[in-house]
């Protein structure tokens, strides 16, 4: 018994809000104040960091190693889109949600074919099934715009009080508020027996499903989730930027979204907000630098990373934050640092 | 009639070129279990070293084909000595995150050098029109491709089954350690085999430029078919492989002209229905690896 509740009691411990992540919250507001006129670029990072942290729902917490979940934000970004164009849901709040559903929808159908199979097979089925919907999109040009992308979306005014302004200040705490619900969902997920009982099967499926957990149900729950996760993170771009076209669906997107996510830490809720960040700020330094080749190094970022290690990267890059947080609070570093990533 | 011949006729083509192309990416990937997403850029690198030689240096095509294949396989050998062999122990996600970024790397780096337009090789005469062969059109070059493919495809099965090197390779492969204790050096083995399958994709690169287009954005356009040629025919032979990018190669040529409407995706559809089916390859090893 004496094991069972040492569990239970760390798992609470580590469930505990903490001072540092209120701080944290705080700092992302104060920007909205600090920083007036670059409402547009933070609500682009304020985006990027729910659509990693769908990510990282599946790729720190469950494992799943995906190629293609750009798929899910295409598919929010157009339902989004074309609930707007219509006119059939008006109020964008109602109109997030159901986008989002429509992702999960296509999520959970998908589900099935990511839980079988090995990681390669899994990187090839999730890269397949966003290509799959990229070409879709292009041949149904009636319905989606095709390459043109649908075009003429006007957007209502929130809960019809706020109406979305050219300055992106709306959008931009329209984005904040969303993030900031669906982290404290994420938040109480990851720190449910679910959630524990996830982190079991990414790093042991075997024994995971060896002690009674059903292992594939996990999976398929839990990318679901994701697909929600991300579906939200589409329409909140199709939102705020009134455009949906083909390469929300891009092969680029999420293979950027990776390098967010692995930038901020897999594994821990902070990690793809952190990464949202530092992605968009190294954006556009090298934008500044060279316009036309950042793609350069962005690449050269990811190889650093990986033959660099990344739990070293991290514990270099804790290293400060944990410092000065040592001498504020006087105990142990809070900061958390990732769990290294199975698989 | 005909024109279903010539039609077929070019699908073996694509689907041969599709295997010198990937056949590489079938021993890292299937058989070094090396998730190499950056295959493609090799295959870009010996496209543009050829397209320079031809255009700029005015060598004949047939001189450069085979710088194209040293040049590449110098550049694999340099960056598996450099960096791959660090990963081969890693995470799956580890080998994903370190390819697309040499993807990204290689994108921007040909950009910068040569520009973002497509490239066209200056052919010689001969290689130009097409023949008559009973009454079905057939174009020389894709006669040319198909001739030197299937050459290869034969020598590669011969050194694969036959040679010492072959039986060292297939040892290394299924049991390393195994190997290493009877005296096989096997990264050696791994160096060898990388840097010669990127020197085919470097000769696939070469001859795609004509067929394929050559651009910088040619590893992230064709990543997904080199995949599917290596998810779909399986590991445990070079004949699965070979069988998947001639299957893939008649079906989009023949996609794209009966169907032009469908697009794409029928090849996406059927490689997920073909991996939910058989996860490890229509032609795989049943036992997971």
């Amino acid at each position: 018994m004496t094991a069972l509740s040492d569990v239970s009691s760390h798992a609470m411990a580590s469930a505990r809000w903490r001072i540092s992540e209120a701080v944290f919250w705080v700092m992302a507001l104060a920007c909205a104040f600090l920083f007036p006129s670059r409402y547009l670029i933070m609500t682009d990072i304020v985006r990027l960091a729910l659509f990693a942290l769908s990510l990282d729902l599946i790729l720190g917490y469950a494992g799943i190693v995906s190629l293609g979940h750009a798929a899910f934000f295409g598919v929010g970004a157009y339902s989004a889109g074309l609930l707007a164009l219509h006119g059939i849901i008006n109020e964008p709040v109602v109109a997030l949600v159901a986008a989002g559903l429509v992702a999960a929808v296509v999520g959970f159908l998908t589900s099935f074919l990511v839980i079988r199979g090995v990681d390669l097979t899994r990187l090839m089925v999730t890269l397949g099934i966003a290509l799959l919907l990229e070409a879709l999109a292009e041949r149904f040009s009636a319905i989606t715009g095709g390459t043109d992308g649908l075009q003429g979306i006007e957007m209502q005014p929130i809960l019809g009080l706020f109406a979305f302004d050219m300055f992106g200040k709306t959008g931009f705490f329209y984005s904040l508020i969303v993030l900031f619900v669906l982290f404290l969902l994420a938040r109480r997920i990851v720190h449910s027996p679910f959630g524990l009982s996830l982190r079991a099967i990414r790093n042991n499926p075997l024994r995971a499903a060896a002690i009674g957990m059903p292992v594939n149900r996990r999976l398929i729950a839990v990318y679901t989730l994701a697909a929600f996760y991300a579906g939200i993170a589409g329409a909140l771009f199709t939102q705020t930027t009134a455009l949906a076209s083909l390469d929300v669906f891009a092969f680029e997107r999420s293979a950027d979204l990776m390098l967010v996510l692995v930038i901020g830490g897999t594994g821990y809720l902070y990690g793809g907000l952190i990464g949202a960040v530092v992605f968009k700020m190294l954006q556009e330094l090298f934008q500044n630098l060279t316009p036309q080749y950042w793609l350069f190094w962005i690449g050269l970022v990811l190889v650093v990373i990986v033959l660099v290690g990344r739990a070293r990267l991290h514990r270099w890059v804790l290293f400060v934050p944990n410092l000065i947080i040592r001498q504020f609070a006087g105990r142990k570093a809070v900061v958390a640092v990732p769990e290294s990533d199975a698989s | 009639m005909a024109s279903v011949l010539t039609n077929l006729f070019d699908g073996v083509a694509y689907g041969m070129l599709l295997f010198v192309l990937a056949c590489g990416l079938a021993v890292t990937l299937g058989l070094m279990n090396f998730v190499n997403l950056a295959h493609g850029a090799f295959a870009m690198a010996g496209g543009y070293v050829c397209a320079v030689l031809v255009n700029n240096s005015g060598w004949p095509f047939f001189a450069a084909l085979p710088l194209a294949f040293v040049a590449s396989a110098a550049i694999g050998i340099l960056l598996e000595r450099l960096l791959y062999r660090h990963l081969y122990a890693g995470s799956h996600l580890d080998q994903v995150l370190f390819s697309i970024g040499l993807v990204f790397m290689s994108v921007a780096g040909v950009d910068f050098i040569m520009g973002s337009s497509r490239v066209f090789m200056k052919l010689p005469a001969a290689l130009e029109g097409q023949i008559d062969l009973f009454g079905v059109g057939i174009g020389r070059y894709r006669l040319m491709i198909v001739v030197i493919c299937g050459l290869l495809t034969v020598a590669l099965q011969l050194i694969l089954a036959k040679t010492r090197f072959g039986s060292r390779l297939r040892a290394a492969v299924d049991d390393p350690r195994a190997a290493i204790g009877l005296g096989i050096n096997v990264p050696q083995v791994f160096a060898f085999t990388f840097a010669f399958g990127c020197g085919l994709a470097g000769l696939g690169g070469a001859l795609s430029a004509e067929i394929l287009g050559l651009d910088p954005y040619f590893p992230l356009k064709f990543m997904i078919y080199f995949l599917i040629v290596v998810t779909v025919g399986g590991s445990s032979s070079i004949t699965g492989p070979f069988l998947a990018s001639l299957l893939l190669g008649i079906a989009d040529v023949a996609g794209k002209y009966y169907f032009p409407k469908v697009g794409p995706f029928v090849i996406y559809t059927v490689m997920i229905v073909i991996l939910i089916w058989r996860p490890n390859g229509l032609f795989g090893r049943t036992a997971a690896r």
